[in-house]
């Protein structure tokens, strides 16, 4: 009985543990990006924002999460019922997942696996299946759109941003995400990070990831003026906030994924004592917040996209240019003998 | 453009680059924003807000019982019945109903009063919490009246010169 | 050991009886959905065998690019299974020929195996175990190295297939107008309007 306590019940009940600290911050972060969204929105758009429900609105997720939690849970009489509560599920739980992977700071994460790399772009890929899953079972016209776009449009930016991950992998030697954010490690502080020799990258990559999401100037699953909302119109209550809450928590995800390639990961922009007194998890966050707010920044900027545009600038401009980057920084790898070990 | 100029500003996406530097600068200009219940915009004294029924300063209600913004009004919103008062013979409306719901605050029936009875006032915070609040009896029109007297004799000064 | 043993079992249940669903299933998306749960389980097989690199490129490549056209062609053309299963009968013998030898060549390797333990090591030696490497780079020194032509070959048979499809599906309209996106995005004012002074009673 000991045996069975120490080998199995024990570990068991500690990663519950680490997951739980993961996954409650991250859905209070959650949260209050939504509110940090509109608040930036706001400010770029000359207005004030939420300031109502608590001091300067921050009580104003909350109040949002409990209106949608009391609405009515409405299923269309022609959907597939299993299919459509499952799609916001599916969402949901593949926006957690990929961060078992994730590492906040030196040691801090719960699963070092060797193909970390790979795996979140597994998980990465799946994403489209909780959108498409949702148009097919509501049985309604404008989800059913808005899930075709959807599915054509993650699967052609998955493709540059495959490439890009490669680039990054060849510059680093290693498939482990802790293992890549050390082999940014260098005397020039933040200028040995990736995204100096690797800077078109890494707008190719982050350009990628607002389209992954599906943000603006992407939005084109979830476009107001023509589908409504795309392949949420069918949905209300706690089934939309499932839907709302991983596409957030894909943001934020795709912003560590962004961090960790190109950004550093939790380490500081230079080697001061100042900087190394403050923990790793505080800059990794702080990167996250960083390029968060480039998405809202963007969102508050650019009108979206014609569909064929999209597509164009998805497979006739990523698509080679990331190709050709990947050859070039091979090609200059190997010429000057630079292979990581 | 030259061709080299046009590549390079493509591929160095400037235009998104100024757009960006836009917004950004918008951050931190002053805000447009009201603080609304506490503060207010300012409105036009031709505000057209929710109706109210005007007496005389001596109390006498102003309303003759023409029926002109009855016949006015394009919505059919406005029921009158009329018929003499007891004590002093004169012309009185018995009923006098506004159907708010259906009212599309067109001005009509203030344009057609020929003794500025019914005058649409400044006031548009009146949402109630039920449907049949909003259908409006001659009571309820004469206590806004006697309400929002002060603001809607002066906005009938303002607007006189134009009339 | 035990829960690696139960978490086999688990898995390769839910993958034969997700495989069976898929050619029971009466709707199409069904079908598909439960392929990628067999995709899915083959994965978790691939992770308790040691070959995450594998389970994970199965993941990327089969459920994340090749299962989502299955599901987006399957729910665009509403296929009607009833339909199709009516030749069944007509396909039966040609179709259990094909499970029939399939079945006798899986006989036959998994026998190999056990009758002649030399195989196993003839299957081995070809491949460089790096003590202490990961996976990846155990892949990388075989594929990249011993076996890059036929690497290099699959690769062009890959490349021949793509071609020959955009051959056989292009075709080349005349008279159709099209959009030169950079044209429209670089037309300035400047480009398309002047601004002329014009005196009354002059004209242009």
């Amino acid at each position: 009985m000991a045996d069975f306590w120490d080998i199995y019940a024990l570990p068991t009940i500690i990663i519950v543990g680490y997951i739980l600290a993961i996954v409650l911050p991250l859905l209070v972060a959650v949260a209050y990006l939504t509110l940090y969204e509109r608040k930036v929105m706001a400010l770029m758009q000359l207005r004030k924002g939420p300031n109502v429900v608590g001091p300067f609105g921050l009580l104003q997720p909350l109040a949002d999460g409990a209106k949608l939690f009391f609405k009515e849970t409405v299923v269309p009489s022609g959907a597939n019922k299993v299919l459509f509560l499952l799609a916001p599920m599916m969402t949901f739980i593949l926006s957690l997942i990929a961060w078992a992977v994730i590492p906040f700071d030196d040691d801090m994460v719960l699963s070092n696996i060797n193909v970390g790399a790979l795996y979140l772009f597994a998980i990465s890929s799946l994403g489209v299946y909780g959108i498409i899953v949702a148009g097919w079972a509501s049985n309604s016209r404008y989800p059913f759109l808005g899930a075709l776009r959807s599915a054509a449009q993650m699967v052609s930016y998955e493709v540059s941003i495959g490439f890009v991950i490669v680039t990054v992998l060849l510059c680093a030697g290693t498939l482990n995400l802790s293992g890549i954010v050390l082999s940014q490690k260098g005397d020039l502080g933040m200028f040995s990070w990736w995204f100096v020799p690797l800077f078109p990258m890494f707008i190719i990559f982050f350009i990628s990831i607002l389209a992954e999401t599906n943000r603006h100037p992407f939005d084109l699953p979830e476009a107001e003026a023509e589908l409504v909302a795309g392949y949420q119109t069918e949905y209300s209550s706690m089934a939309f906030a499932l839907f709302f809450l991983g596409e957030y928590a894909n943001m934020i995800l795709m912003s560590a994924i962004c961090t960790i390639l190109f950004l550093g990961g939790w380490l500081p922009p230079a080697d001061w004592a100042i900087f190394t007194w403050i923990p790793g998890v505080v800059w990794f966050g702080i990167k996250i917040a960083i390029l968060l707010f480039v998405f809202i920044w963007v969102r508050a900027t650019l009108p979206r996209y014609r569909y064929d545009q999209l597509m164009r600038l998805g497979w006739k401009v990523f698509l080679p240019f990331s190709l050709l980057w990947v050859v070039l920084t091979a090609g200059f790898l190997v010429y000057f003998d630079k292979i990581p070990a | 453009m030259g061709y080299i100029d046009k590549q390079a500003r493509s591929l160095l996406l400037t235009e998104i680059v100024t757009g960006m530097a836009t917004t950004f600068r918008y951050m931190f200009k002053t805000k447009a924003t009201i603080n609304y219940p506490y503060e207010k915009g300012p409105l036009s004294p031709r505000f057209r807000g929710e109706h109210v029924l005007r007496r005389y300063p001596n109390g006498e209600e102003r309303c003759i019982a023409c029926k002109l913004c009855e016949a006015a009004c394009p919505a059919l919103a406005i029921t009158i019945e009329a018929e003499p008062r007891g004590d002093d013979g004169s012309r009185r409306t018995t009923r006098y109903d506004i159907d708010m719901t259906k009212c599309i605050y067109c001005g009509f029936c203030q344009e057609a009063c020929p003794v500025d009875a019914i005058v649409q006032g400044p006031n548009f915070e009146f949402a109630t919490e039920t449907r049949e609040e909003l259908f409006y009896d001659k009571e309820k029109l004469l206590a806004n009246g006697d309400r929002w007297e002060q603001e809607i004799a002066q906005n009938l000064v303002a607007d006189a010169p134009y009339r | 050991m035990i829960i690696a043993t139960l978490a086999f079992y688990l898995f390769a249940a839910l993958t034969v009886a997700s495989a069976f669903m898929v050619i029971s299933a009466k709707n199409p998306v069904h079908a598909v959905l439960f392929l990628i749960l067999a995709f899915f389980n083959s994965a978790a097989l691939f992770v308790l065998l040691g070959a995450e690199f594998l389970a994970m490129i199965l993941i990327v490549v089969y459920v994340g690019a090749v299962a989502v056209l299955f599901l987006f062609v399957v729910m665009m053309l509403d296929i009607n299974f009833a339909e199709l299963r009516q030749g069944f009968l007509q396909y039966l013998p040609i179709g259990g020929l094909i499970g029939i030898i399939l079945l006798i060549e899986l006989i036959l390797v998994v026998s190999g195996w056990v009758l002649t333990p030399d195989a196993l090591q003839l299957a081995a030696q070809n491949a460089p175990i790096i003590p202490g490497a990961t996976n990846t780079e155990q892949l990388g020194q075989v594929i990249y190295t011993q076996y890059a032509y036929l690497f290099q070959i699959s690769g062009m048979i890959l490349l021949v297939a793509m071609i020959g499809a955009i051959v056989l599906t292009h075709r080349q309209r005349p008279g159709v107008k099209k959009q030169v996106i950079a044209d429209q995005v670089y037309r300035r004012p400047e480009d398309a309007m002047a601004i002329r002074k014009v005196e009354p009673g002059q004209g242009v």
